[in-house]
């Protein structure tokens, strides 16, 4: 395509040399990427930078430590919020954690050695429905919990029907990186274990899980910052109590339900700002322990 | 010794069972959504409830045509507002950052992905909405298609920069050192070599940009009015349907599935199937875009 240009330049008896009409080009299309590039950081201080310094001037104790009142200016704390997200977290976790890893385990060390048709194919199906899972819209979960666990099994809007919808959400995340994680461990450990005379399992438990840990509580960690984010899933599942959930059965609001609540149904914007501060700064905690966990994955996998 | 052996076999077993839940859980989710909106697709039928443009439970007439517009109609917003400067900061760091600002970029587009969509969603409400008012058209209230689309830019920005960039990266570095032995600028190579290689993951990351989009929820009930009129220009210029509120097929089922009984609620399920089939067609679309990179 460029052909012609440059023969014609070429028979030029002094060809008139254009890098300095490019060398402006490329400053001015460089300076539009550094301007995108920041565009990141200017959006990241603007939401978050926004929320918390109106949110930030009523955070003290007491609104981390009583309870939430209602009433249309939102009054009381964030106690109780607090309390229904860990509840939440650690019943996401505890379900989806066992069969996260369980699948993973299956598809990176079991997965590949089988020949037979039949067991390939359910392979296969096991890998689509994890893509599928990853990519179903999080309101999605939430109908389904709804239609499945509050409806359908009578658990109606309660913790362990939220619990249950939030893991499915989660349970994608869970198995990719636990199978990135398993199949980052070298195939030597595998092989030395099982030169041993240990059985696959005893490898797999003793020797390859161990070795993946790091990786597989980066993912956890990972579900964990979902759990806490996720607002959608239990809107629809978890009722929306201002009390401390006291059984699986009853009813609660997160932290980012209250956020949620607040804005939209009394208008309490200050105390939504709150709420929402506590929620980034959450993230951004979270955020530091994947960061810092994952440069130890990558230390000990070069050591 | 035989315990061991026994062992080793009943695990495999458990393992194939745990890696079976998935697609056991997309079973039921197709089974119980579709299961549900049984009855409105029957007595409404499909061609009324995909193509009707009037929602009105009270008088049972269930169209969802306006929130597919919605849907459509934000997401095209987002889409034109966040890819370039997605596609510009993925460049930028896959290419051009000096390592102490890539320091500094790449934590924080992790950050945005981190940060919860209700927070976007109160930042719109307090902040992009007066500010939308302001502009002097009759009819305009603030909560728009134009805030929505503002909001979910910037939640879908770290979506497409992380996978833009994976493909940036991935470009082999031979291409690059090619058209640079040939005289070319920096900036000439980007446009001519690094970014045509890249064209099927960076289609990918847009694609996938468009599922994430799509399925947004708590974020756009927050700042879009959730009018259930089909959106239309306000007034004679037809630039003036970015202020009109409307409603995403998302915002149909949060706002009205906690309260819906009857048809009404088979028709909010109808809803939900119908979001699920666009967002599995745009996801299956970027993970063929992205095998074909593969392969």
């Amino acid at each position: 395509m460029n052909s012609i240009p440059i023969a014609r330049t070429a028979m030029r008896a002094q060809p008139r040399s254009n890098l300095r009409s490019r060398r402006v080009g490329q400053a001015v299309a460089f300076a539009l990427l550094w301007l995108a590039g920041l565009s990141a950081v200017v959006a990241l201080l603007a939401v978050s930078g926004y929320i918390i310094s109106r949110g930030l001037p009523l955070i003290d104790r007491d609104f981390l430590l009583t309870r939430p009142r209602g009433g249309l200016g939102g009054e009381g704390g964030i106690s109780t919020t607090i309390v229904t997200t860990l509840y939440l977290v650690l019943l996401t976790i505890g379900v989806a954690t066992p069969l996260g890893v369980g699948a993973a385990i299956y598809l990176a060390e079991y997965a590949g050695e089988t020949e037979s048709g039949f067991l390939s194919r359910l392979v296969g199906l096991a890998r689509l429905g994890v893509e599928t899972l990853a990519g179903v819209p999080s309101i999605i979960f939430g109908l389904f919990g709804f239609a499945l666990f509050v409806s359908a099994l009578h658990f109606g809007f309660s913790l362990l029907s939220a619990g249950l919808a939030g893991a499915c959400l989660i349970l994608p995340v869970i198995i990719r990186a636990s199978e990135e994680a398993l199949l980052a461990v070298p195939r030597s450990y595998r092989e030395g274990s099982l030169a041993l005379g240990a059985t696959k399992w005893q490898t797999t438990w003793q020797v390859v899980l161990p070795a993946a840990a790091p990786g597989i509580i980066t993912g956890i960690v990972l579900s964990v910052g979902r759990v806490v984010s996720e607002t959608a899933v239990f809107y629809v599942t978890l009722g929306g109590s201002l009390r401390a959930p006291s059984s699986l059965l009853s009813g609660g609001r997160t932290m980012a339900l209250h956020v949620y609540y607040l804005a939209m149904e009394t208008r309490a914007f200050d105390k939504a700002m709150a709420t929402g501060a506590v929620l980034i700064v959450t993230m951004v905690l979270i955020n530091a322990v994947i960061n810092l966990l994952s440069r130890r994955l990558s230390a000990g996998m070069r050591g | 010794m035989q315990i061991r052996l026994i062992t080793d076999r009943a695990v495999r077993y458990l393992l194939l069972l745990s890696a079976l839940i998935s697609i056991l859980i997309v079973f039921l989710i197709g089974l119980f959504t579709l299961r549900e909106s049984w009855p409105a697709l029957r007595e409404v039928g499909l061609g009324r409830l995909l193509g009707g443009t009037v929602w009105r439970p009270g008088s049972e007439q269930f169209g969802i045509l306006a929130m597919i517009a919605g849907s459509v109609l934000v997401t095209c917003g987002a889409i034109v507002l966040g890819v370039p400067l997605a596609m510009g900061s993925a460049v930028f760091l896959a290419e051009i950052a000096p390592p102490a600002v890539r320091g500094v970029v790449r934590p924080a587009v992790e950050l945005l992905a981190g940060i919860p969509s209700v927070v976007y969603g109160l930042f719109g409400l307090v902040v992009l909405v007066p500010l939308v008012r302001q502009v002097p058209v009759t009819g305009n209230i603030g909560f728009s298609l134009l805030a929505a689309s503002i909001v979910l830019a910037i939640m879908i920005l770290p979506t497409v920069t992380n996978i833009a960039e994976d493909a940036i990266r991935a470009v082999p570095r031979e291409y690059k050192e090619g058209s640079l032995a040939l005289g070319t600028t920096h900036w000439q190579t980007i446009v001519g070599v690094t970014l045509p290689a890249a064209r099927s993951g960076i289609v990918a990351a847009i694609i996938l940009g468009i599922g994430r989009a799509l399925g947004e929820t708590m974020a756009m009930i927050m700042v879009i009015g959730n009018s259930v009129a089909f959106p239309a220009p306000l007034n004679d210029n037809p630039l003036t349907i970015i202020l009109s509120a409307a409603r995403t097929l998302t915002g149909n089922i949060a706002v009205e599935i906690n309260y819906a009984t009857g048809i009404h609620r088979s028709a909010i399920f109808a809803t939900g199937v119908a979001l699920f089939v666009m967002v599995m067609l745009v996801n299956s679309l970027a993970r063929w875009m992205l095998r074909r990179r593969a392969a």
